[in-house]
């Protein structure tokens, strides 16, 4: 079987400054892929390359069977983007939430509108995924009145609704509270066991270790190393990894 | 206490009321007499002050094309000679003509000159000179309106005409017929020919060289006649005296028929004129008294059709400008590179105009080109301006929502068209809201401009119902509780929607 995303020679330039470069890389369905490096690494814009949020200047990404490029728009190939956007999911640090709609509002906002989904089926497979983020309760409240850890769950939940082939997660746990950083992972450890295919830039090792089957460490906008957790977090084999996980 | 009361039987007391009120009269006189100075105080200060309107225009009393600073017209030669007569020199104050009564009472000047019509309203209010010029009313339509042979065959059409005018009351008189009332002389012979109105009636010397420059128009009758005197203050006997015997003078010198005749305003009316007894000052007071109108019933009636219209108007222009306003900020932030400079010109042109301008070129400039009734006029014209400004009100609200909420929109598969309806938009409303509310209610207070395009709403009425009542005090009062009453909601509203959106932020 074809891997699920396959990054060929992936480079990025913004303002002459060189992002990214020559990152090439494949995940097979059903991995779990646990993207660290420090600030600055270009981890978070290898990410939103992905879905082409943030646009690349060169190479290839193909991705749940669609195929990215440079130079696409958001005008122009706006179908081409929806294709690769209805099938990679994406939660953001800060959750983006729409403040406007209900919890419930945010869920079946997306398949309705864009998947065309009748609203009593969305509805319905909303309330189940509100259930498995354990925020039944929650389906007719303001995203406002909901705390961080909460908030993140029902940004999960909606991407979720998209029923993804692949989820991005972008430092889902930095704008959290500690103490509601482990509800959150508890919901991405939920979902890895249940074999969905997840990419997650983070900066938890020990969950890293725990839910990830694969680490890949970004350093001046190149994969420097990857490998099983056990490999690349227990012997690095360079400078940068080692820095990183305070092993100098 | 007791013994007084019973010392003032019901008789005693008549007699007492009226023995006070001989007193009061004779001390009245008394100070009457001695306080006429009227005609000294204008030879002391070397300068008689005489009031007109210049947006009357030709020949009244205008300015030099050539020259902005020197003013012309058969009233300035007039004003001229007459001062001269009594010893002084003619100063001419600039008044808005509606208001030339109330000025004159106030004391911004000493002498009304300017085509004033003596009615009996006004006789009860001025003292008048001898007439200076005769005049008849002249009823202009369009010449396909063959039929019309009188005032009475426009029963149920547009007539025309100048406020407090002689032909206003003319006008008014007939029944059936819908006035609508103009402050320039060009404006009405405009929408005559535009077919906004079916007929004008104004005085002939207006009707001659503002009517019959039209090439389709023509004139249908002769509906009144009327003669023009100039006025002073009932109280400045003295002054009138002398304008009288002034005029009396220049009437039998030739004077006044070799102004009137250079100006092509002779004619056989005039000769009438030189023969005419003067007019005898009202014996004030008495007449005054019972004359007045009071504020009645229908007064009320129309205020508060004067407030309908306003709101009426306020409301569409309003929507006009919510939806114009919504189409030129997203042209302006999400379009290519046409509609964001049209978006941008169209801001700026209709911020930085007064949109009394914008009225009237709507209005009058456009008409060759598009014949708008006033009211459309009015809801567009305002609209369109309001546009502008709700334009930048939304610009602040769609910057209020974070790029983050388009990028999770973006992620989910939306396009930017849906994203921005779906999701950004409705926040930027939320935002935009309590500025939108507190721009409804500047639109209700600015509606009152439509009325130089005809319109009758809740300001223009309190001027006409002023006039008619010769007081602004009540009126003034009246508008101002209506408009109070339609923008105090609105302005709770608008605080509501802002606690409720600070609440929405926090």
């Amino acid at each position: 079987m074809a891997p699920i995303v396959n990054v060929r020679g992936l480079g990025s330039c913004l303002g002459g400054a060189q992002i990214l470069s020559g990152i090439t890389c494949t995940i097979e369905r059903g991995e779990v892929v646990a993207i660290v490096g420090s600030s600055g690494s270009g981890k978070s814009t290898f990410l939103r390359a992905l879905n082409y949020l943030t646009p690349f200047s060169e190479g290839e990404v193909e991705i749940a069977g669609q195929r990215l490029r440079p130079g696409l728009s958001e005008r122009t190939h706006a179908g081409e983007l929806r294709a690769v956007r209805t099938r990679v999911g994406m939660v953001f640090q800060s959750f983006h939430l729409f403040p406007h709609l209900t919890v419930m509002g945010n869920i079946v906002e997306a398949p309705c509108q864009v998947l065309g989904t009748e609203a009593r089926a969305a509805r319905r497979s909303a309330e189940a995924l509100l259930e498995r983020v354990g925020l039944t309760a929650y389906a007719e409240a303001l995203p406002r009145t909901l705390s961080g850890g909460q908030q993140q769950r029902v940004a999960i939940a909606r991407a979720l609704a998209m029923e993804p082939e692949v989820l991005l997660l972008d430092e889902p746990t930095s704008a959290l509270d500690p103490r509601l950083v482990g509800e959150v992972l508890a919901v991405i450890a939920d979902l890895a066991a249940g074999g969905q295919t997840m990419l997650i830039v983070t900066h938890e090792m020990a969950f890293a270790r725990r839910v990830a089957n694969r680490v890949l460490v970004l350093a001046g906008g190149s994969i420097v190393e990857s490998g099983t957790p056990a490999e690349v977090l227990d012997r690095p084999q360079t400078a940068a990894t080692r820095e990183l996980l305070g092993k100098v | 206490m007791s013994v007084s009361r019973a010392a003032i039987s019901p008789r005693g007391y008549r007699e007492t009321s009226l023995l006070l009120f001989a007193v009061f009269l004779a001390a009245a006189a008394a100070a009457q007499e001695g306080a006429d100075d009227s005609l000294a105080q204008v030879q002391t200060r070397g300068v008689l002050r005489w009031a007109g309107d210049v947006q009357g225009g030709e020949p009244y009393v205008y300015q030099d094309p050539e020259d902005h600073t020197r003013l012309l017209g058969f009233e300035v030669e007039i004003a001229e000679d007459l001062a001269r007569r009594i010893g002084a020199r003619a100063e001419f104050v600039q008044n808005d003509w509606q208001n030339l009564i109330p000025s004159l009472e106030r004391g911004d000047f000493d002498v009304i000159l300017n085509g004033l019509e003596i009615t009996e309203n006004r006789l009860a209010r001025v003292a008048f000179t001898r007439p200076y010029y005769a005049f008849t009313e002249t009823l202009m339509v369009r010449r396909e309106q063959t039929s019309v042979r009188a005032l009475a065959d426009l029963r149920g059409h547009r007539v025309g005409t100048l406020a407090n005018s002689l032909a206003f009351d003319i006008v008014q008189a007939a029944p059936g017929i819908d006035v609508v009332i103009y402050e320039g002389v060009e404006e009405p012979y405009i929408d005559l020919e535009q077919g906004r109105l079916d007929g004008v009636v104004l005085d002939n010397v207006i009707a001659k060289r503002y009517g019959a420059v039209h090439a389709r128009l023509m004139t249908a009758a002769t509906v009144g006649d009327g003669i023009y005197a100039a006025a002073v203050r009932p109280a400045d006997r003295a002054l009138l005296a002398a304008l009288n015997d002034a005029l009396g003078e220049m009437i039998a010198e030739g004077k006044l028929r070799s102004i009137l005749t250079r100006w092509q305003l002779w004619d056989e009316r005039q000769a009438g004129l030189t023969v005419g007894e003067p007019r005898a000052a009202p014996t004030h007071g008495a007449v005054r008294e019972s004359s007045l109108p009071r504020l009645t019933m229908e007064h009320l009636l129309l205020f508060v059709r004067g407030a309908g219209f306003t709101i009426v108007i306020s409301t569409l222009a309003m929507v006009l400008a919510v939806s114009g306003g919504l189409l030129l900020s997203v042209a302006r932030r999400y379009g290519g590179l046409l509609p964001r400079a049209t978006a941008a010109g169209y801001i700026q042109l209709f911020r930085g105009t007064p949109v009394l301008l914008q009225l009237y070129v709507l209005y009058y400039g456009l008409a060759p080109l598009l014949t708008l009734n006033a009211f459309t006029a009015a809801v567009i014209g305002l609209g369109m301006n309001y546009a502008a400004y709700e334009a930048e009100i939304y610009r602040a609200g769609l910057e209020a929502v974070p790029i983050g909420q388009t990028e999770a929109a973006l992620a989910l598969g939306m396009s930017r068209a849906l994203a921005l309806r779906r999701i950004v938009l409705p926040q930027a409303l939320r935002v935009a809201l309590p500025g939108i509310a507190n721009d409804f209610i500047a639109l209700l207070k600015d509606s009152s401009l439509v009325s130089v395009i005809t319109v009758v709403e809740l300001t223009k009425q309190m001027t006409i119902t002023a006039v008619d009542l010769r007081g602004w005090f009540l009126p003034g009062l009246l508008c101002a509780s209506l408009y109070l009453s339609m923008s105090y909601p609105l302005a709770r509203l608008a605080q509501r929607l802002e606690r409720r959106l600070s609440l929405g932020t926090s």
